[in-house]
Formats: structure tokens, sequence, C-alpha cells
């Protein structure tokens, strides 16, 4: 029994949603692959094969994996499926956009965003945004799973010494052709591995408001994210929100100002250690499920809090 | 250019599902049903082409109970030429429906299939990518921009740290993210109208589809309950809190 981990990387490093992939692939059991599919991505691959519990490291090395897309990383797994009994990928929009593909193509079920591994062919995973978990078992031969990496430990990038093995990848004629990417230039932790996320909502009126969370951030080396309503009202772009169609993020600290706790919301942010919440409204459902909420003005509290922080 | 769009009829979204008490699934029966508002995007984006002039007809489908024909019901009102429904009693699972849409794609041969990039109730995420892997077509996901050009869709695509720009032939699946268009509401007008317009039911074994289950749910609970509702009077209380009893700042 192996399995196969498909690496979410920037060439030159593995991001950690890999490691709580390789993590859960170590809940299952066997060994264990790990593909990175990249260009110029010996260093992603050199990283990969240091991973505690990685046998194996397949390298596809070509510029079309620069930026890559479902149809080439599905091209590159498929072929490769009859050698393993479990296709792991993270469950994050690289993981998402191409995971069923591959299982489609391999005429199998998906299991999406599994937060816990039962047995070899049992999982759990939420559904409903997190208002149930359904423990499901799988019939088919070859399980393709994506993996809520807010349910597992990150493997550790260390302790490993797997063999790289370079893959030949299959000439093939791209249809789908990538224009661009503009990506949210930030010198902040990213939102889904930061151990602390501060978020902002409604309550924050304007996208110039959610400036003052910077400072906050900035004195808690803090990521930024926000709850749907403030994307959908313009406030930030959309790759700041958290919950149930957006980000999933469990951080050893949450602070929640001017959110007030819609389900889609707590989908995305429920499982973080503590929870703060700040909003005037008393009544907010937010305060539910925060360890400590301050019911107040925010436009006064979040500059206190930058003070008091020193 | 056809425009086939697949439509789901889920438990509304501002329901707070309750677990079935036997550990079964959960509760949907007397709870309010909508169309997953992914898909209602999904229609809105397809009506948006017909206006343009870029699309000359869009079909809804849907796949499920004989009460989805009132999800697809909504779909006509909003703007949709006719209506399919795939009538089944069966549990049906992503890659089922994708096979079903892929057997109805082929008869009908759409240019677009766009649809929602996830239901809400079982958060899948995966049917459209299957679809577009069962009919060999290219794929775009998390759309927040659509255009249509020279046989050729533009999209722009919600990513984990931005925006990606994708061109891909026609034909081609779009599944929809939140940001591509705010739907419309349906008029009483269009309502009625939509009443008269066709609506068509087919069995999957007609379509020549297995929709067997592959996954069996061995049950379904509660997620742990948190704890919250503490209270601190100040930032002051607040900073001591987080350092001398959460200890998760420094």
């Amino acid at each position: 029994m192996t399995t196969l981990v498909v690496a979410e990387h920037d060439n030159a490093a593995i991001k950690p949603a890999t490691l709580n992939t390789v993590a859960a692939a170590q809940k299952i059991g066997g060994d264990i692959h790990v593909l990175v599919a990249g260009h110029n991505a010996q260093a992603a691959a050199a990283a990969a094969a240091r991973i505690e519990g990685v046998s194996k490291v397949l390298h596809a090395e070509d510029p079309r994996f620069a930026a890559p897309t479902a149809e080439s990383i599905a091209a590159l797994v498929v072929p490769l499926a009859p050698g393993y009994s479990h296709i792991l990928l993270p469950a994050t929009g690289f993981g998402k956009n191409a995971s069923p593909r591959i299982a489609a193509l391999l005429d199998v079920a998906q299991i999406s965003d599994i937060i816990a591994v039962d047995s070899q062919d049992t999982f759990v995973r939420p559904i409903y945004a997190g208002n149930a978990l359904a423990t499901v078992q799988s019939k088919d031969a070859q399980k393709v799973i994506t993996v809520r990496t807010t349910g597992f430990d990150p493997a550790a990038v260390e302790g490993g010494s797997a063999t790289i093995e370079k893959l030949s990848v299959p000439a093939a004629a791209d249809r789908v052709q990538v224009l661009g990417q503009e990506l949210t230039k930030s010198e902040r932790p990213e939102l889904t591995s930061a151990r602390i996320v501060i978020s902002g909502g409604r309550g924050l009126q304007n996208g110039a408001n959610f400036k003052m969370l910077e400072a906050l951030a900035d004195k808690l080396h803090a990521a930024i994210g926000a709850s749907r309503a403030a994307v959908d009202a313009g406030y930030v772009p959309n790759d700041y929100q958290v919950g149930q169609t957006g980000k999933i993020v469990a951080p050893d600290l949450y602070i929640a100002i001017g959110i007030s706790g819609a389900i889609q919301h707590l989908a995305g942010m429920k499982d973080s250690k503590v929870i703060v919440a700040i909003n005037k409204d008393p009544e907010a459902p937010i305060f539910q499920i925060a360890d400590y909420g301050l019911v107040g003005d925010l436009f006064e509290i979040v500059p206190q809090l930058t003070a008091e922080l020193g | 250019m056809k425009v086939l769009v697949p439509v789901k009829r889920v438990v509304d979204f501002n329901v707070k599902v309750r677990v079935k008490p036997d550990g079964s699934g959960v509760d949907t029966a007397n709870v309010k049903m909508s169309m997953n508002p992914f898909d209602e995007i999904a229609v809105e984006e397809a009506v948006r082409l017909k206006e343009k002039g870029v699309a000359t007809e869009i079909i809804a489908v849907s796949c499920g109970l004989a009460a989805c024909q009132e999800t697809l019901r909504t779909a006509l009102a909003i703007g949709a030429d006719r209506a399919i429904l795939v009538e089944s009693e069966a549990e049906l699972q992503p890659l089922a429906v994708a096979k079903l849409l892929k057997a109805i794609a082929t008869k009908e041969s759409p240019q677009l299939v766009i649809m929602g990039k996830q239901a809400i109730d079982d958060d899948a995420n995966q049917t459209g990518q299957m679809l577009a892997a069962l009919l060999d077509w290219p794929q775009a996901t998390f759309a927040s921009k659509v255009d249509i050009a020279e046989g050729k869709a533009t999209v722009k695509r919600e990513i984990d740290g931005g925006l990606e720009t994708l061109s891909v032939p026609l034909p081609a699946v779009v599944t929809t993210d939140l940001r591509l268009n705010e739907p419309r509401y349906a008029t009483l007008p269009n309502i009625m109208k939509a009443k008269k317009k066709p609506l068509d039911v087919v069995k999957p074994d007609a379509l020549g589809v297995d929709v067997t289950p592959r996954l069996s749910t061995l049950k379904v609970v509660e997620p742990p309950k948190r704890k919250g509702g503490g209270k601190v009077a100040d930032a002051k209380e607040l900073v001591a809190k987080l350092r001398n009893e959460a200890k998760v700042i420094s």
C-alpha cells in the first residue's frame, strides 16, 4: 500500500499545506511518495525529500508547471495511479481544482476535505458548513482524497531522506493557456498557516478602515482575513475570505473584529485554539463561540488594543 | 451558442441544519430548500451572456427528486429557456451527477457549461471538474470574471494567493465563485412566464448511467461544541488574559 501526495509548492519551497497532507498520509499508513511537478523546482523536490515519513519523491520538471493547470496535473498523475492505493492533495485552491479531475479520469469517487482518518478506507469530513461531520467509506480500489489542512498537524520538515526520481513529462499540447496571475503582495504570514489571524467584517464599514487592522497585525505578526460580507462589500480581495467557501483556518489565536458570526464564517475558523471577538452588538452570534468577547466600538478598541501590545 | 447550467436543490443557506438523532444524516424534512447559491450565480451569468448576444439558448438541468422541478422553475424565472430534470430517488454523488451531466451535454452539445463551484450541502466542490474530465473539455474553476469571444473563454479565477487568468477554448466547463455577479431576483411576471417554459423529465437509465453510490455514509454526528461566551471588560484585560491565561501572545 502506497500513498501518492501531490505537493503544493512554489518551486523554491514546499507549501505548509503539503506537510498537513503528508501527515494525513502517515495516518493512513504504508509508504508515502510525494510528487513535485514544477519548473526549476529542484529546491522544492529536495525539501520534499527531507519531510519525515516520505520514502520517494517524484520530480517532474517542465515549464508548463510554472503555473500548473488541473489538466497538466491530471495528465501527469493519472498514468501513475495504478501504483498507488491513495492519492492525496491538499484541499487548497490548487488541490480542489485538480483532484476531482484526477478522480473522474480514474472513475473513482473523491473524498473531499477530510479532517480525520478512521481506517484505510474510512474518513471523516465536514458537511453543511461544518455543522455536521460525516464518516464515509470508499468502495473504490483507489482513494482520491483532498485533505483539510487544519485537520492534521504538519509532518516534520526534517527527518526524511527520500530518493528523488526524475519523472518524464508526457508531451501534450496544452489547450488551456495561463495568461497571468495577480498575486496579492504581502509581507505578512499566509492566512492558512499563520499562528495568529485577525479578521475584519462588515463592522469596519469600508476598505480604508482595514488599514487599522494592519497596525495590530504588525504587532502580533498576524495574517489578515475577512468575512464574506466584507469581501462582498468590496472592502478587501476575495483571497482574504475565511469561511465555508473561502479559506479554512485554525490558528492559535483568531481575532474577529466587527464580524457578527454567520454560519458560513464560523465554518472557516471555529477550530481555532483561542477566539477573540470584538463587536458592538452583544447579541452577535460570534460571542457564543468566543473565548474572550469584548463588547464595544471597534474603532475605539482596536487602537487601544494595539497600544496595549506596546 | 448554447449554454448548459446545472443547478442543485439544497437546504437554504439560512437554515441551521440538525443532525438526526440516529446519526443517519441531516434532517431535511420540512426545511426550506433553495437553489444552491453558486448555481444561482451561474444562471445569472448565463442570462447575462444571452443579454449580451453571446448565448442563444440556456438550458437548466437538475439531477434528483421530482421536487427539483421547483429549482428548475426558479432558473427559468431568472431567464433560462428550457429545463431538464434527471429524476432519481437515489442518492446522487458528484461522480454520478457528472456522468448524468455528461450524457445531457453529449445530447445537447452546448459550447459552455457553467455551474456553481460547490454545493452548500455536501461541500464537495467536485462536479464541475469531474464533468470537464469526463467530457475531455478544459475547465476554468472558481471564476470571478468570464469573457467569451472567438471560440474562447477568458476567465479570471480566484486562487489562494490572488487571481489567475486562463484562456480556454470552447467547449469548456466554468465553475462560479462569489464575486462573478450578483444574481437578480426573479420578477413576478417572469415567475409566471417560467411556468409555461418547457421542462423535460428523463431517468438515469434512459441516459445509460449507473448512479450507484461509491461512498457509503457510516454515520453523521454533530461537531464537538465549542464552549464560548467568555467576556472581558476592555482592551487591557483582553491583553492580560491572552498573555497570562491563554498564553497565545508574549
